[in-house]
């Protein structure tokens, strides 16, 4: 199926119905990718203002959820969708849900940036949360384009990309917990960084989860749970 | 069929998707239609159509007015016979012998095929008569024998309940879902193998149409039975395998589940999306 093909319904309501649904996933994805950048800069930047603005934020997209799960139900019920137009409205549901929690993982950053802004800054640990969240959001965005454009192919390399960003969580990890080793003094606010770090790996396993939504919408296989090779 | 997932006491079946019908053991077929055309004249309504229809199953017909899935129902038991420039080219073979050969006895065939139209055909007779009228025809004139199959029948057809106290009223009294289940009640009585099922529900209410989808799903243990219907909906609910038909082509033709979440042709995404036109 292609971009394109929700103006082709007889009904010309159903496609208004279908193409709203889907750009206010986009939508609430945008919001998405905009809380985790500014999660991830109010923690690098000790920045608590910021921080602030992503714990309000994360109310509105709580509501974007019910929204749009009450639509997907709502056409769902009225239009009893097939094949394509019922896999569109499926995977819609399930995105919301991901996009919904990585929005929380986003707002448990901001806490931590909040938390470490009063304790005081770290030697160590920013470069990787910088480093793994420019990642995760680049996936994240990946994610939603391959949602907007059909592409099951860009959908394929997010769920790739899951496996290096889960490395560079495992050795992030690695060094960190050394650090604590060598200078106890900092264990409080070096968790606290592991704590975003952890965040910002299970943003990344949903915005696989998404691409992995998108080639069932596309495809209409379901290729959870398989190795990476039979993708 | 099905492998369970147990979790404590509950088990979730997961199911797989079933065999596609043309591919099914010999022994799981009804019938089969071998490079079958048709002709009404010179125009041909269906071309080289080549299908199986699983044994005791529910195999429905899909496709726009005019695509030739009620030609291709009414060959089955040579109902386009009645139309006098319809010719035919092909076989369609039941239980292994062909129905077009000279020495088909049609009569004989349409008992083993029976057939339910669009909209209810009662005969202006009483309610027990239209029942026992292809048991008479049979030469059955044992009244006891008759009585339980009329009773059999319509229980069968779900209708007993609601007429059992008035079976020799005028079968026109009665509402257009029970005509139609009485029809169906008059198709069974005889015993056939195969229900053919034109549009059943297309002139009925909503809870008759449920009342008769229900009833194919009884039905199905003990026959084969071929519907064809403008209802997407119903096709998706009651049937096991899907025909989708467009312009006298099969298009495609595989399990009601396949053909409702994942189509392999665009065609018959088009046309179950509602994009068609």
């Amino acid at each position: 199926m292609s971009n394109d093909e929700f103006a082709q319904h007889i009904s010309g309501q159903f496609n208004s119905e279908l193409e709203e649904v889907r750009s206010h996933l986009l939508a609430m994805g945008g919001m998405v990718e905009k809380q985790v950048e500014d999660a991830v800069s109010s923690l690098v930047n000790a920045d608590s203002v910021l921080a602030l603005e992503v714990l309000t934020t994360e109310k509105k997209i709580n509501r974007m959820e019910l929204a749009i799960d009450e639509e997907c139900t709502r056409v769902i019920a009225l239009r009893q969708p097939a094949a394509s137009d019922l896999r569109l409205l499926v995977v819609t549901t399930k995105a919301n849900i991901d996009l919904e929690r990585m929005g929380d993982e986003a707002s448990k950053i901001a806490k931590m940036a909040i938390k470490l802004s009063e304790d005081g800054v770290l030697p160590k640990g920013y470069i990787e949360v910088r480093h793994i969240g420019v990642h995760v959001c680049a996936m994240l965005h990946d994610a939603l384009d391959a949602f907007a454009r059909f592409d099951a192919n860009l959908a394929v390399q997010v769920v790739h990309e899951d496996k290096s960003v889960d490395m560079e969580y495992e050795s992030a990890m690695r060094q960190l917990v050394t650090f604590m080793m060598e200078d106890p003094r900092y264990i409080t606010r070096v968790l606290n960084v592991l704590w975003s770090l952890r965040a910002l790996e299970r943003i990344g396993d949903h915005a696989r989860n998404i691409a992995e939504h998108v080639i069932y919408l596309v495809k209409g296989r379901d290729v959870r749970h398989q190795s990476l090779d039979t993708l | 069929m099905t492998s369970n997932i147990s979790v404590l006491s509950t088990s979730i079946p997961i199911r797989k998707l079933p065999q596609h019908p043309n591919e099914l053991p010999a022994e799981n077929i009804c019938m089969v239609t071998k490079d079958f055309n048709l002709f009404y004249g010179k125009k041909q309504a269906l071309h080289t159509v080549n299908m199986s229809i699983a044994k005791k199953k529910v195999t429905a017909f899909i496709g726009p007015s005019g695509c030739g899935k009620s030609t291709l129902l009414r060959s089955f038991n040579r109902m386009n016979d009645l139309v006098d420039s319809c010719y035919t080219q092909g076989q369609i073979l039941f239980d292994g012998t062909d129905i077009f050969h000279r020495s088909v006895d049609v009569t004989d065939l349409r008992r083993r095929v029976g057939m339910v139209f669009q909209k209810p055909n009662p005969f202006p007779k009483t309610i027990y008569e239209n029942v026992a009228y292809g048991l008479r025809i049979q030469g059955i004139r044992k009244k006891r024998i008759i009585d339980e199959r009329v009773e059999w029948a319509l229980k069968g057809a779900a209708l007993w309940d609601e007429v059992k106290d008035r079976l020799n009223d005028n079968a026109l009294g009665l509402s257009g879902g029970q005509q139609q289940r009485l029809v169906i009640a008059r198709t069974i009585a005889v015993e056939p193998e195969v229900l053919l099922l034109d549009e059943p529900c297309s002139a009925l209410d909503p809870i008759s149409t449920l009342k008769v989808e229900e009833l194919i799903n009884d039905l199905k243990e003990r026959y084969t039975i071929v519907i064809v219907t403008h209802n997407m909906q119903q096709a998706a609910r009651v049937s096991d395998y899907t025909a989708f038909m467009y312009l006298g082509d099969m298009v495609e033709y595989s399990d009601t589940d396949t053909i409702f979440t994942n189509p392999g042709k665009k065609q018959t995404e088009d046309y179950i999306t509602g994009r068609y036109g």
